[in-house]
Order: C-alpha cells, then structure tokens, then sequence
C-alpha cells in the first residue's frame, strides 16, 4: 500500500529525514517509534504534503501511485489520513461544515455523488457514537478552545469520517488519560480492516497494549535504524533509546 | 477649477431663487467659501496622505458641471430589494419623490430636505450643517456648498421602527458628479435601521460625494449600515456625523464591496453620558481598488463606550488605509474604549496602511488597540487541505471565518444574507 524508498527531506535547509525506507501492506498496523526530535513528525508531515518540507531524495509510492507531486487534498482523496500531534485551532470554521466540504469533495474526486445534508448528519451521529465524541465538540468551531485531549479524539473522529485508506497517528496517546486512551484505541480497532492499514508514532509502549502492531520500527536521526515486531516495543519500554543510539553511534563511527 | 466652481456656485444659487439671507443660505456660503480657500486635499495633507484623491478627481472629472443633477438613473435595478423595507431611491444624488410614498407611516417621516425646510423648519435650523464640520473637510465643505436637498428622516420619539428604511443610491454617469445628502433625527427613545446601498451602473467613471448628520436622541438606538459596492471606476467620498445624546447607543456597519477609490469620514461625537458607539467595518477589496476609513470618536463626557472592529482583505493590487482616532477629552472620565483592526493580504502587492490613533486627556480611562496585519494562517491552510477541501475551498472557509465576526453583527437578515453570499462570490 505504501512504499517509502531512500526518502530524504529537509526544511531550511537542514536534513531532517535521511534515508527512510518503510513498506506497509494493506491490514497492517505498524509502529514507529524513537527519541524526541528524531524525525517522526517529519515523515508524517512529509507523507501528508507539508509544502514547508523539500524532500530532495527518495519516492514515496501509495497504492501504487507516485504521491510525492500531489497537492496535500489529494493525497487525502487518495485515501491518506495524518492525525496531527498538534492540531491546530480553527476559529470561525465549523467543525460540520469543514467536515461536509472534505467528505464530498473526496467523493467527487472519486466520482460518488456527494453526501446530502439528511444521510451526512446520520453518518456523522454513527461515527460520533463510535469514537464516543460529544455533539457539543462537534457543534463548535473546529478544535477551537478544545483541551489536548479532545482534540486528538476529534481527530480520530474525522478519520473515521473519512475513511482513508492509510491513517498516520502522530503520538495521538500522548496527553490522553487511560478512559481516553482506551476510547481512541477503540475506535482505531473498529475502523481497522484488511483493506486498510495504520502507522501508529508513539513513544509508549501503553497505546500499543490496546492497538496490537504487527510491526515496531525505530526512527533515529532522520534513518530506522531498527525494526521488529511487538516484542520491540516492550524492550524499548524496559531498556529506553540509549541502547540503540549507542549501536547506531558505534556503526558510525 | 476654483474659477470653474465659482462661476457655478453663483449660478446654483440664483437657480435656487431663494431667500438669500435664509439660515441654509449662509451655510452654504460658508461652505463654499471654505473650500474655495482649502480646495481638495494637498498632496501633504496629513489626513489625505495615503489617499491621493484630488489629482485622481481632477483628471478624471469635469467639476465645469456641478452640481447639476443628470437625469435620473431610469430602469436601474437596486442592488437588493426586500419586501419588508421601506425604500427610497436616491439617482445621481437626486431623491425620486415618487419613492416617497410612506407619508401614511405615523412614527416615521421620510421626505427631502427641501420639503422638511417647510414642514420642520425648526428641527433644520437646529441640526443642518451643525454637525457636518466645513473648515474641516474640503468634501463636506463641497458637499454643504452646493446642498439643497437630500434625504430628511425623523423618528417619532419613543418609537420603534420595524422595517428598515433603505436608501437606495444608484449613479450611471458620464464621467460625472453627484453629491447626495442625508439629515435623521431619530429622537428621544427612538429606534430606527437605516441602509444605505451604494451602487452604479454603466461602465463609466463617476464621483459621488456623500454627507449624512445623524442626531441620536437621548436614550434612542440607531443602527446605520453602509453598504459600498459600486464598480472599479467609482470615486465615492463619505463623511458621516454622528451625535449622540445621553443613554443612546449607534451601531454603524461600514461595508465595502467594490470601488476605485473610496474615502470614508466616520465621525462620532458622544455629548452626553453613558453613551455606547459601535463601529464595525468590513471591507474586501481586488484588484487596484483602494479604500481608505478614517473613523474618529470624540469622547466628551463620562462613562461612555466606544467600540469599533474593523476587518480587510485585500487581493490583487488593492490598497487599504485605517485610521482610527479616539479622543478622550479632560471631563470624559471612566471612558472605555476599544478598537481593533485586522487585515489579511492575499497577495504581495496588496498593502495596508493602519494607524492608531488615541488622545486621551482624562486619567481614569480604560483604552485598548490593536491591528495585524497577515497573511493566511499556513498551518490552518494545511490542516484543512490535508483533510481533503481543496486550496480555493479551504482559503475561503479561513476568510469567511476571518470575517465573520464581523458579518454576524448584522442583525438584518436580508442584508446578512446579500453580504454573506456576495463575500462568497469573492472568496470561493
Ligand atoms: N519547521 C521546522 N524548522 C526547523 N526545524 C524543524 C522544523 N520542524 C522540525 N524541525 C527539526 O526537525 C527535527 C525532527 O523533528 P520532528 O520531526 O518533530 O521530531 P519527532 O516528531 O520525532 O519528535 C528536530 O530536530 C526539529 O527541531
Ligand atoms: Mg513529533
């Protein structure tokens, strides 16, 4: 589903990312994980579209289609979703009508007739009741005065809007507490399916005991230095990141 | 062009055969006289800096036929029309008296200026040209020169009127000139909504020059929308002058489409206590339009509130200009006043130029100001596009949200609706 060939980017002229290469099947949910700064919201952003980013190297395929030249709208019709670490506010942009103007201009862009007023607000009761999100968030203006944590919920609430194919969550466990967890790791669960697949970027081991990952990758300084599979996330949790920057340091050298 | 205009000023006033040692008379003589000493603003004036209107004026126009009316703008089509307003018609400048069938409302009294000089010739004395400043304002010395009529309204004190009266004011002239008047009193206890729509037609030049005097009675409530949207060979000079008695409140919405040059004078003054002003602004300019508010509240006695909002987009080439001036006097203590001008450049070459401008002479006052000026929000631009709104939906869902604060104070709906859709037209 997705192909991530030798991918280098930067931003200011400083490289960030410096060699990813990643394949994820449809029906997969893999992890990536790494110290702070290490460049997992670059790939996100970069996969996303994030026009401030200059990939300078490297192709990334998506249902076999060269993404890379794509507007950010685009890759979202195509069917890739990024859960932000940090959405942002919106004052004065409803929720609904954001919401309704993005479902209906992917099912233009995949020649389905757009959604009415009467079947949206029937979908979006559904998909509220699956991601338990309370109509009142939903009724104001997009993620405007929203605390951490109802913006990640009202993150996983669009993606189950929406339907990607492909959904990245960026740390969307981070500031949860465990109710919450539980609730968004409920609802990536339910939305999971064969044909669709997940990367998740955490850096705890917790969201991954409710989201089980078929595989763990290790970002380190822009390149995955490591991969594995469940059992690396619990190792990483026991031993931290020291021990890899010292493995990775060492080949350096 | 003085010369020209002399010539033309005596000729009005014999025209005008009336009696030439009547109040308006003198007025008028007054006024002409000023502008004939201060003519159109130098290129240094300090209040006409970032609006070089008379050299644009003199080049364009021909002031040799001023300020004779041209026939009326006939089988126009207003910009808007709702059923439940009561309208008026205002051609190049000239009232249409056959739109002035609303003598049979009892709280309310529309006619022309000329009419009201016999019918209320105390209340015209009392309040024409007293608030309209002619040393001040070459354009308002302009306009009162060469005055005889215009719009006159008086509400019935203690009366609220429900339809909003809509002055519609079309211009189609070659190249021409039109100057237009308003005086309303709106008196003690009085509720009124007037509009103004500003249009023109036909695809030539035109100057048209604008006064309004309202007097707010004590305790009355005004509400005064503006709505400019002419085409982009209009010239349009406003001054508006609004007095407030005790206890009333004024709400004014000065709403800008389109234009080549506009110039509006907002001018407030709050002459009794616990007065409240609203000014909200709006204006969304392209291409080389250039719209200049100069709005000034002038506080003069205690626990009065002034709040204005101002908001802009500008595209293309267009140029904008704010000035907003509080004045504080010595006795007007426990003022609150705020204002706020925002403005949003979708291009490179479009520019603002905004200016605060707060004199405060009282110590015990509660005054704040801020303006911006930006682009986009590229973060919000990004996160709505990788949702999948394209680039032109997502920009336009930012700019209607930059705007609507502004546009939700508009407490009619028709003209809410007309508004929203045109800003639609523009931003979608
Ligand atoms: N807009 C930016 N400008 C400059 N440097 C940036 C920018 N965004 C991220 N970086 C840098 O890129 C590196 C990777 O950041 P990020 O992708 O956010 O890491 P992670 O998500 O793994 O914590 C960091 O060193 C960060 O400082
Ligand atoms: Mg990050």
């Amino acid at each position: 589903m997705l192909s991530i060939k030798n991918l280098h980017a930067e931003i200011e002229g400083q490289q960030i990312l410096k060699g990813i290469n990643l394949e994820v099947k449809a029906g997969e949910v893999h992890a990536i994980m790494g110290p702070n700064g290490s460049g997992k919201s670059t790939l996100a952003s970069v996969l996303a579209g994030r026009e401030e980013y200059e990939v300078t190297e490297g192709e990334v395929t998506f249902l076999g289609k060269d993404i890379l030249d794509l507007a950010p709208e685009d890759r979202a019709h195509e069917g890739l979703f990024l859960a932000f670490q940090y959405p942002v506010e919106i004052p004065g942009v409803s929720s609904n009508n954001f919401l309704r103007t993005a479902l209906n201009q992917t099912r233009e862009y995949k020649g389905l007739e757009p959604l009415d007023a009467v079947n949206f607000l029937k979908l979006m009761k559904e998909k509220m009741a699956l991601v338990e999100i309370d109509q009142k968030l939903i009724n104001r203006s997009l993620n405007e005065g929203f605390s951490g944590g109802e913006k990640k919920r009202n993150e996983i609430f669009q993606m189950a809007v929406l339907e990607p194919k492909l959904s990245i969550l960026d740390e969307t466990d981070s500031g949860l507490d465990i109710d919450a967890l539980r609730i968004v790791a409920n609802g990536v669960n339910k939305l999971k399916s064969p044909d669709n697949a997940t990367i998740l970027v955490t850096h705890y081991q917790r969201l991954l005991d409710h989201i089980v990952p078929d595989f763990v990758h290790v970002l380190y300084n822009g390149q995955i230095v490591k991969s594995g599979d469940k059992s690396l996330a619990l190792e990483l949790e026991d031993k931290g990141y020291d021990w890899i920057k010292e493995e990775v340091d060492a080949t350096i050298s | 062009m003085i010369d020209q205009l002399k010539h033309n000023f005596k000729t009005f006033e014999t025209s005008l055969n009336g009696a030439t040692k009547s109040n308006w008379h003198e007025l008028r003589t007054e006024a002409f006289e000023a502008f004939a000493k201060n003519g159109f603003p130098k290129p240094k004036d300090e209040e006409y800096r970032y609006t070089q209107i008379a050299r644009a004026l003199e080049k364009t126009f021909d002031f040799s036929a001023t300020p004779v009316a041209i026939d009326a703008v006939h089988g126009n089509k207003p910009l808007f029309y709702d059923s439940d307003a009561i309208h008026v018609f205002i051609d190049n400048g000239v009232v249409q008296k056959d739109s002035l069938t609303h003598t049979e409302l009892d709280a309310i009294e529309i006619m022309t200026l000329e009419e009201a000089t016999n019918k209320y010739p105390e209340e015209v004395k009392a309040h024409f040209g007293k608030y309209a400043n002619v040393q001040k304002d070459p354009f308002t010395a302009l306009n009162t020169a060469f005055s005889y009529e215009g719009v006159f309204i008086k509400v019935t004190k203690n009366t609220k009127i429900e339809r909003p009266v809509l002055l519609h004011y079309s211009t189609d002239g070659n190249n021409s000139i039109s100057q237009s008047r308003n005086l309303i009193l709106v008196e003690q206890g009085a509720e009124v909504s007037i509009i103004e729509s500003h249009t023109s037609h036909g695809d030539s030049a035109h100057f048209s020059n604008h006064v309004s005097e309202i007097v707010v009675g004590a305790n009355a409530n005004f509400n005064g929308y503006k709505l400019q949207h002419q085409h982009d060979k209009s010239y349009h000079v406003d001054n508006t002058f609004i007095s407030q008695d005790r206890d009333s409140k004024a709400q004014t919405y000065t709403l800008t489409l389109e234009g080549k040059l506009i110039r509006n004078n907002l001018n407030f003054a709050l002459e009794d206590e616990n007065c409240e002003a609203h000014m909200f602004g709006l204006y969304v300019v392209r291409d080389n339009g250039h719209v200049d508010n100069h709005t000034n509240v002038d506080h003069k006695m205690p626990k009065c509130y002034s709040n204005e909002i101002y908001k802009g987009i500008l595209d293309d080439k267009a140029k904008g200009v704010f000035n907003g001036k509080i004045f504080v006097r010595q006795d007007a203590q426990k003022t609150n006043a705020f204002q706020s001008n925002k403005n949003i450049l979708l291009t490179d070459t479009a520019s603002i130029n905004t200016k605060p401008q707060l004199e405060i002479w009282a110590d015990d006052v509660s005054c704040s100001h801020g303006c911006t000026t930006g682009q986009l929000d590229e973060e919000q631009l990004f996160y709505l596009r990788s949702r999948g709104v394209s680039k032109s939906s997502a920009t336009a869902m930012l700019l209607h949200a930059f705007v609507n604060d502004v546009l939700d104070k508009i407490n009619i709906s028709f003209l809410h609706n007309f508004i929203n859709e045109e800003i639609s037209k523009r931003l979608d």
